[in-house]
């Protein structure tokens, strides 16, 4: 499965170079899942037996499935999801207001032109 | 991770685990994370009603306060103390641990929140209560502190989410257009540096099986170096992002200058220290071997922070974005103890990074008076304040001086203990640039000082004119923002005086950090037989 | 939106939708479910009608606000951590206890509460999200 990862990190690299954000949204996206599948692949894909320990017994039975990288998983998706949907929301917002969805655009918060030096001088 | 099989069985762990009964006790602890996130939860829940918030969020950190200044003399006197969630063992269940550096940084964020809250008393709008700025400020120290204390790495992952997320909240709660162009920066970069920490993770727990900080410690020696060298790699790309260190600093200097200048403060002071300690964490206590082979890396990006920041400083007119290329600065001077790593150079890292969280918040909130007095954004519009308001100069002039390090005021001690730490080991290029950096700071400052203060007029077309745009503070003003601002800057010279506790409190947080292992001992992992902590915690 | 038989349906579908989202929840400790899932599919009822009925409907038949929800969410969560304060042990222990209601023998633990306090939370959150991004299509302001 590696090489799905190397796909996805490498579409991922090329969508967030891109100049328009909401290309690099699917970027982002895109990366999240990757690191997901990375994360996925390197708690070892063991037994597909549910990690359930029998009434009864302090330990299960025979080999069982790693939970812990699903609980990984788990919690960077919902995370990964909130972040995604609030940059979303931003950029749909920069798009409405600043009218621009192209970042060589967005310079508001830079200083204009390169500002003269203070007359000080 | 050599043997991935369970061969517990000899000592049977899962009994273990039921019936062995975990430290309690060190509720102060989680305390203040939990009160954190509580009271942000009950802030969002009555933000309507806007009188009571303010109250509620002063009371909140007070009690914090409380808390982890007795966490703090508990660390002192005992040594780091643990606790872990659930009742589970420690490499399993989710640690929180405190140790003298995180006890410490909790406290001064605690305290710079509260400073900054009653600053925000001042130029309160509103609108941005009811979109809810106490909530978020609360939960951004509720992230602060949970980076700060907790044991586990992917727990630590968590926490910097909560803190980028309400981050977000803050930094766009205006609704201006420049502020939605920094976010815009800040956010995809922020994202993309907690994604690679993630992808850190990921290697480290396929390499170790284990990503309870005490565990790693203990493992990182016997596990592969070149693959740990990566992780460490990674570690090291995606906090330097965080901490702002100079080839990934860009979104610094876009963003912070774009929220009021409470927000500004409450970003300065705490943010990009978040990431510096993780890195000291990671660097110096869980991966040493990793680190000595970072040397020249971690010198390289020491020196060129140090030396550009404050140039970037000189270069800026706009008075908050030449403040944000000083706690740049700042961070670089944490590098160079970092790259060192000798005990006297590691506690003046510490050190520093607790300096810079408070005079870096006082910075910008004197920055946000000076733009409340004059009521423009650009040095070259100021002008002529001494006149008018001679405190707002005086507190300028001692924070700039804390910032460049020169003595008596605070930052001069832990640039002391870096320096010194350089020259015991003959790295006369990272005292160089240690000593430079504070030669162009203090020019970055006084040049600002002497733009904004000493300076007659505002600037017109030819020569400067009397700046009529000037104008007094009104009584909240003066009561809440700037009696907020003296007592920080009161704390900050009065630490700078009398900093015996501080050195202390410094030099033995770093030999908690060099030498880990009462740290690991807090979390009982030593009581394991070795052959459970060869087969690497959850298998 | 205009769509009849949409329109129609929808308040019933909304209804089933929230209803089984609690059973999700309830059944989630032993059995594949829990808070984070119940709370989408809650979140998706509140969004369908809030497509179908407008948003000032949906925000009328909430009552509460949704943000407010979500804080509520946290705080019992967190709560339900502190709960272990008083026995003595560490944060976050789960704390058990069972009632007999009639035939039945009901349980309640601490783990129920955070569960429940995720609910909240992911409801208030995704239909606060969901419901912003509504009333802008409505040509509301936000």
């Amino acid at each position: 499965m590696a090489p799905f990862v190397g796909a996805f990190f490498t579409v991922a690299v090329y969508l967030i170079l891109s100049k328009a954000i909401i290309r690099m949204l699917l970027g982002i996206a895109i990366l999240g899942n990757g690191v997901n599948l990375l994360i996925f692949i390197l708690g070892r894909v063991t037994p597909e037996v549910p990690p359930i320990v029998p009434n009864g017994l302090s330990q299960p039975l025979g080999a069982i499935a790693n939970p812990l990288p699903q609980a990984l998983i788990l919690t960077a998706i919902v995370i990964g999801f909130a972040l995604f949907t609030f940059l979303l929301v931003l950029g749909y917002r920069a798009y409405q207001e600043l009218d621009a969805d192209n970042t060589d655009n967005m310079r508001l918060a830079e200083p204009a032109a390169t500002p003269k030096p203070p007359l000080s001088y | 991770m050599a043997t991935q099989t369970g061969t517990h069985t000899e000592l049977d762990l899962p009994q273990a685990m039921l019936e062995t009964a975990t430290a309690v006790s060190e509720w102060n602890l989680i305390l203040p994370v939990v009160i954190a996130l509580m009271a942000g939860a009950l802030l969002a829940m009555i933000r309507h009603s806007r009188g009571s918030q303010f109250g509620f969020s002063v009371l909140a950190v007070l009690v914090i306060l409380v808390i982890e200044i007795d966490l703090f003399w508990q660390v002192l006197e005992t040594g780091p103390v643990v606790m872990t969630m659930g009742n589970w063992l420690p490499p399993f269940g989710i640690s929180f641990a405190a140790d003298i550096m995180s006890a410490s940084f909790a406290l001064a964020a605690s305290f710079v929140t509260l400073i900054v809250l009653v600053y925000f008393q001042a130029e309160i709008v509103p609108r941005e209560v009811r979109h809810g700025f106490y909530p978020l400020v609360m939960l951004l120290l509720a992230g602060v502190t949970g980076a700060f204390l907790t044991g586990d790495l992917f727990n630590l992952y968590v926490w910097f989410e909560v803190m980028l997320i309400s981050s977000f909240g803050l930094l766009i709660i205006g609704g201006r257009k420049v502020q939605l162009d920094g976010a815009v920066k800040y956010g995809f970069l922020n994202f993309l540096a907690t994604t690679f920490f993630l992808v850190g993770l990921g290697y480290m727990y396929g390499l170790t099986g284990t990503l309870n900080m005490a565990d790693i410690a203990l493992l990182a020696p016997s596990a592969p170096v070149a693959p740990m060298t990566a992780v460490a790699a990674i570690f090291l790309l995606a906090f330097s992002m965080k901490a702002a260190a100079f080839p990934v600093n860009a979104w610094l200097p876009a963003s912070y200058h774009t929220p009021d200048a409470a927000v500004s403060a409450l970003f300065g002071g705490l943010l990009t220290k978040v990431g510096v300690y993780v890195l000291l964490r990671i660097m110096i206590a869980l991966m040493p071997a990793s680190r000595e082979l970072f040397d020249p890396i971690l010198t390289t990006i020491a020196v060129i922070t140090l030396i550009t920041a404050p140039m970037g400083a000189i270069a800026q007119t706009n008075l908050r974005r030449a403040i944000g290329f000083l706690v740049i600065g700042g961070i670089g001077a944490v590098f160079a103890g970092m790259a060192i790593a000798s005990l006297r150079s590691v506690a003046g890292a510490t050190f520093y990074a607790f300096h810079s969280m408070l005079t870096m918040t006082a910075l910008y909130l004197v920055a946000g008076l000076i733009e409340r007095v004059t009521q423009a954004k650009d040095t070259k519009q100021m002008g002529g304040i001494y006149a008018a308001n001679s405190p707002i100069s005086i507190m300028f002039l001692i924070l700039v001086f804390a910032a460049a390090g020169l003595p008596p005021f605070l930052g001069f001690w832990p640039k002391l203990l870096i320096t010194h730490g350089a020259i015991a080991q003959a790295d006369w290029l990272l005292v160089f640039a240690v000593l430079f950096n504070s030669l162009l700071t203090s020019i970055a400052g006084t040049r600002l000082w002497a733009h904004i203060f000493w300076r007659p007029g505002r600037e017109g077309a030819h020569s400067e004119i009397p700046n009529d745009h000037l104008r007094k503070l009104n009584p909240t003003e003066s009561r809440m923002a700037l009696g907020s601002t003296m007592v920080l800057v009161g704390v900050i010279v009065v630490l700078g005086l009398w900093p015996n506790l501080l050195f202390e409190s410094a030099g033995m947080a770093a030999g908690q950090l060099l030498q880990p292992q009462l740290y690991i001992e807090a979390f009982g992992l030593q009581g394991f037989s070795p052959d459970i902590l060869s087969t690497g915690g959850a298998s | 939106m205009k769509t009849l038989i949409f329109r129609t349906i929808a308040p019933a579908l909304t209804a089933i939708m929230v209803v089984f989202s609690i059973f999700v929840l309830l059944r989630g400790h032993n059995e594949p479910g829990g808070g984070f899932i119940g709370g989408l599919i809650a979140a998706s009822a509140i969004a369908i009608y809030g497509i179908a009925a407008g948003v000032a409907n949906v925000r009328k038949a909430l009552y509460f606000d949704p943000i407010s929800l979500a804080g509520f969410g946290v705080f019992i969560a967190g709560f339900s951590g502190l709960l272990s304060l008083g026995q003595s042990v560490p944060f976050l222990t789960g704390l058990w206890a069972s009632m007999q209601l009639g035939q039945a023998e009901i349980t309640v633990s601490t783990p129920m509460m955070f569960d429940i306090g995720v609910y909240f939370a992911v409801v208030g959150t995704i239909s606060a999200v969901a419901l912003a991004l509504e009333e802008e299509d409505d040509g509301g302001s936000k």
